[in-house]
């Protein structure tokens, strides 16, 4: 096939288009990298756009892990995550399973009270005067709880095991097989590439939540990292982390604290994302087959 | 319904049924429970829109008081402010991030070496992947008086702005990070419209003589025209909602008369200043408002295609 003298020529103009949305894309992030390992009066005198390090320094970082308030609101969002995402994943499995039975009586009626909350809902003040009632307030369950299934996530794992035959759970049944033993040994297994998405969706989604914690937390030691990560980067209080830094060094650490806790905190993220997002986009298209 | 209750044929086929599927009913359980309680329980609290909520009363013991706070939410000084600063966050999110998508996938469509294209498409979906914590927090570095962008300004002889607290400034910067986060994400759609189009047509198109440009034009864009059209609907139908997470974040005292929306003004009023009958009522119209929307552009998108939201 040949190209025209014009199409080569928008061809050339579009790499350059696109290799200019990659670096509007990445360079943030690499400035922050970059800052983050600086020397912190290297790098207040030598502002601008940073190619690399101004300096060299790890002492932002050791000032990162020494601070208890980061480590905890780490140690906060793994267990967050990890509890949030397995109640997300046997709830939303669980509601997928019951919707994908053919022939259940209450189905419809099920579905329609499922799918009317995706378009009216009761909003901040009475869900948070629920979860103040229920007694949650100022625990993690009102993180986790509340947003115990995602229902556009339920819908688009109803539609992935609706393409499970259903010969395959006959002869379980046949066997003897109880449902929780055709959803655990038949319908699960057969799901990992929707199981997968799900559990990173979810995963990421807990990984990067502030606003309930926002809402429903009040002791700082039960602070989410995205919520201390808040307090730091956009209340700016790092003086509390610089507890015996001499008074001049404070202002100019306090600035690459910053970057070196938006690396700190975002690393796992960055780290797996080559991995993963082969799934994220999956999921994706999952959703818009069914969309 | 209650007159099908009443049918004995009807409640033994509820009966068997249920005799046959009791596993099922029982696995029903939890997540009934769950909708039930954490979706239909605030939607029965949302009545306190109507009382005079006093938490010692509960929200059924609480005095009705009609519409007052709808009254008082109308008339206030705020509501023009609020539904102007929301609708308008939005239509600038429709007037350039959703051409945006279109326009990255089309041409992102055509590369021709796809090792390229991969690559720039997995940086593109990245920041979709930041939290808006980090997101904002990077802003809020880059924009400051001292920070990167004043510093490039300056090389240039600009005076350095202050951006975020700037009103004139919160627009612009809410849309174009808006933007820059999930332009990328949101083009993945399109592409997965633009690989199902029947690659004959492309052929028929070249044998008419047609150049890359007017496969795009002519074969391309007629392809994903009901992707397009479908996702352009069920936006105008979220017209009214704008989230609080990113605003929250941007947002202070001294740009609330661009930057403050409904959700951030519910926030406020409710949770920090605890009036929580009139901010229910806020958030009802809200919502009210919202789910009109929302069945109107379904309905629409009912009559420009097959594809529905129910």
């Amino acid at each position: 096939m040949k190209r025209t003298m014009g199409e080569r020529v928008f061809g050339g103009i579009n790499v350059i288009l696109m290799i200019g949305l990659c670096v509007v894309t990445l360079y943030p992030f690499l400035y922050v990298l970059f800052a983050s390992f600086s020397d912190a009066t290297a790098f207040l005198q030598n502002r601008g756009l940073l190619l690399a390090p101004a300096g060299f320094d790890l002492s932002a970082y050791k000032a990162v892990f020494r601070n208890p308030m980061i480590m905890k609101g780490y140690e906060n969002t793994l267990l967050y995550v990890l509890l949030g995402t397995a109640i997300n994943l046997v709830m939303t499995a669980i509601g997928a399973y019951v919707l994908s039975r053919p022939n259940l009586y209450f189905q419809h009626f099920l579905m329609f009270l499922i799918v009317l909350t995706m378009v009216f809902h009761g909003g901040l003040i009475p869900s948070y005067l629920l979860v103040n009632k229920l007694g949650m307030m100022n625990t993690m369950w009102a993180l986790l709880i509340p947003v115990a299934i995602n229902t556009y996530n339920l819908i688009i794992m109803r539609t992935s095991f609706q393409t499970i035959p259903a010969s395959l759970e006959e002869s379980a049944r046949m066997d003897g097989a109880g449902e929780w033993t055709i959803l655990f040994r038949i319908v699960l297994p057969l799901s990992m590439p929707v199981i997968a998405v799900m559990i990173l969706w979810y995963a990421v989604g807990h990984w990067n939540s502030y606003f309930s914690a926002l809402v429903y937390l009040r002791d700082t030691e039960k602070y989410p990292l995205q919520l201390v990560l808040r307090d730091i980067l956009i209340a700016n209080s790092t003086d509390s982390m610089m507890t015996g830094a001499a008074s001049d060094d404070k202002y100019a650490i306090g600035e690459t604290i910053k970057y070196s806790t938006i690396i700190v905190s975002t690393l796992p993220i960055i780290c797996l994302y080559p991995f993963l997002q082969k799934y994220f986009v999956k999921g994706v298209m999952i959703g818009a087959i069914k969309g | 319904m209650s007159k099908n209750v009443g049918n004995p044929a009807l409640r033994h086929t509820i009966k068997t049924d249920m005799k046959r599927h009791w596993g099922v009913y029982l696995m029903a359980l939890p997540v009934l429970a769950y909708y039930i309680i954490f979706h239909y329980g605030p939607m029965y609290g949302l009545q306190i829109a109507f009382k005079d909520f006093q938490p010692s009363d509960g929200i059924w013991g609480s005095t009705w008081v009609g519409f007052k706070h709808f009254e008082s939410f109308f008339n206030g000084i705020y509501f023009w402010r609020l539904i102007t600063n929301t609708v308008l966050l939005n239509l600038y999110e429709l007037l350039f991030g959703f051409p945006a998508a279109i326009i990255l996938a089309l041409l992102l469509n055509e590369i021709l070496k796809s090792s390229f294209k991969r690559i720039v498409q997995s940086i593109s979906y990245l920041p979709h992947f930041i939290s808006i914590v980090v997101v904002a927090g990077m802003m809020v570095d880059f924009l400051s008086r001292t920070g990167l962008v004043n510093q490039l300004l300056g090389s240039f002889g600009i005076q350095p702005i202050d951006f975020l607290m700037e009103e004139g400034w919160f627009r612009f910067l809410y849309v174009s990070s808006g933007v820059w986060q999930g332009v990328g994400w949101g083009s993945i759609i399109y592409l997965a419209a633009i690989s199902g189009i029947d690659p004959t047509l492309y052929e028929a198109a070249r044998i008419d003589g047609a150049g890359r440009w007017r496969q795009t034009l002519n074969v391309t864009l007629p392809g994903i025209m009901p992707t397009i059209i479908i996702l352009l609907i069920l936006q105008m139908g979220n017209m009214m909602s704008v989230g609080s997470e990113k605003v929250l974040l941007l947002y202070n005292p001294l740009t609330y008369s661009t930057a403050d929306v409904i959700s951030t003004y519910v926030y406020r009023k409710g949770v920090l200043e605890a009036s929580y009958s009139f901010t229910a009522a806020v958030g009802l119209f809200n919502s009210i408002i919202s789910f009109i929307l929302i069945v109107a552009a379904n309905k629409i998108s009912k009559r420009f295609s097959e594809t529905k939201l129910w």
